[in-house]
């Protein structure tokens, strides 16, 4: 299963480098919505540092939308979605490719959020640790919810309005979990930080072994 | 002799449409069984059924020994199947795409550049985005991803549409050798001469079912009494 996880992955990351959907379109996208809140809040600094770890968890699940929804078209190209169903690959390793693929995306895209909201923001980083592990396991999360909720949107007719439909409301704990996880990080929350993450792990878990449970029965159906 | 492929009153249901209302067919191997019959009549349901991705609902369906009511999953591996959709990637290249298919389907991506040499793709194509390639180019490519993988079964839907006349010669002879060596292929093909030249067999289907069948050619009358070709 991660040998076809890999390969999944490989193929995925390949693709979105040859198509830069992530570079030119999620990123200017992320940027734009940084400067939209900062023109929202009325560039007040101190309100945009109280709510910058909301404002970076929505911004990334608005850009996990758009990836998971390329993600999936890819797969819709021209009988591709048949030739996986003909290939060796375990339905479990597609799944698991799906997960590693976008998380990198994913990962590179925080990053450079991160790197805006200081910027604009004025935030000052703190509580690295409990950042970069409530990142790995939110965006896990993410990805292993994105990529089972992918296909059952790709197959209906009206599949981009209703991705977003669908996946928003199950991805509404990360947003809290990672949110307040991070407000304690940097320093403005009211603690259970680690509390926080290791809800995120549980979420992140239980998708994956879903998404692996009953991955082969959304590639027979959709 | 275990046949290839054992169909006997298989039906199959696309929604609660009958796509197969009782075909009744046994291929031996090394046969090239052509299927023809006007559209809609259930070839290409044939050739889906037998790759395993129609699922029969009723009868018998056994190919390459495996009992599709059963399990239609380990047969994938074993098939080839080259229908109307190429099944490549558009962003990749032809090379990229012949060799992630070579690893998907359990073969040695190394064995991606004698494929495409077998479906004569120029170097300067293989290393060309799928989505610049024209209509022939993308045959031939979905050919060599096809072939990589070594297939035991052949299921080939319409294979010579959207070629050119040396295309179509090279589908034919990669047919007619993939037979000397073993192999079975069953294809669907509207264009009667060029395809009764190659097949060692033709089966002509309507409404579903089989209603013709010969070792060599139909007879014409057999022809008249079905659907008036």
């Amino acid at each position: 299963m991660v040998h076809d996880a890999l390969i999944i992955a490989g193929k995925d990351l390949r693709l979105e480098a040859r198509s830069r959907v992530a570079l030119n379109q999620v990123l200017p996208f992320v940027l734009a919505v940084v400067l939209l809140f900062g023109f929202a809040l009325d560039a007040d600094t101190a309100l945009l540092r109280r709510a910058t770890s909301g404002l970076f968890w929505v911004t990334v699940l608005f850009s996990a939308v758009i990836m998971v929804q390329r993600s999936f078209a890819i797969e819709r190209q021209d009988g591709v979605t048949d030739a996986l169903r003909l290939s060796s690959l375990s339905p479990g390793g597609i799944f698991l490719g799906k997960v590693v693929s976008l998380f990198c995306q994913l990962i590179v895209v925080e990053v450079v959020l991160g790197l805006c909201v200081v910027v604009f923001y004025d935030v000052t980083l703190s509580g690295g640790a409990l950042l970069a592990v409530v990142s790995v396991v939110a965006t896990l999360g993410i990805a292993a919810a994105g990529s089972l909720y992918g296909p059952l949107a790709a197959g209906l007719r009206n599949r981009d309005t209703l991705l977003p439909l669908l996946l928003l409301p199950v991805l509404a704990p990360i947003l809290l979990g990672a949110s307040r996880a991070f407000e304690t990080a940097l320093g403005r929350g009211v603690g259970g930080g680690w509390q926080w993450a290791a809800m995120l792990g549980i979420f992140a878990a239980v998708y994956l072994a879903l998404g692996v449970a009953v991955w082969g029965t959304l590639l027979e159906e959709t | 002799m275990e046949p290839v492929v054992h169909l006997h009153s298989t039906v199959a249901l696309l929604g609660r449409f009958p796509a197969l209302a009782g075909v009744d067919l046994d291929v031996d191997p090394g046969e090239i069984v052509l299927l023809r019959g006007p559209n809609g009549a259930g070839k290409t349901t044939v050739l889906r059924l037998c790759a395993g991705l129609v699922a029969p609902t009723r009868g018998e369906a056994v190919v390459l020994g495996v009992d599709l009511t059963v399990d239609r999953r380990s047969i994938r591996p074993l098939v080839g199947m080259m229908g109307h959709a190429t099944g490549l990637y558009d962003d990749l290249t032809v090379a990229e795409n012949v060799r992630f298919w070579a690893r998907a389907g359990g073969a040695d991506p190394a064995d991606a550049g004698a494929a495409m040499d077998r479906v004569e793709l120029a170097a300067r194509v293989r290393s060309l985005p799928v989505e610049r390639l024209s209509a022939g180019q993308r045959r031939r490519a979905s050919l060599a991803a096809m072939l990589v993988r070594r297939p035991r079964l052949w299921l080939l839907d319409e294979p010579h549409a959207g070629l050119d006349a040396a295309a179509r010669d090279l589908v034919d002879s990669l047919v007619t050798e993939a037979s000397s060596v073993g192999a079975t292929v069953l294809f669907a093909s509207h264009e009667l001469d060029r395809a009764e030249a190659v097949a060692t067999r033709t089966v002509t289907i309507s409404g579903g079912m089989v209603v013709g069948d010969s070792a060599a050619h139909l007879s014409a009358p057999v022809l008249e009494a079905t659907h008036g070709a």
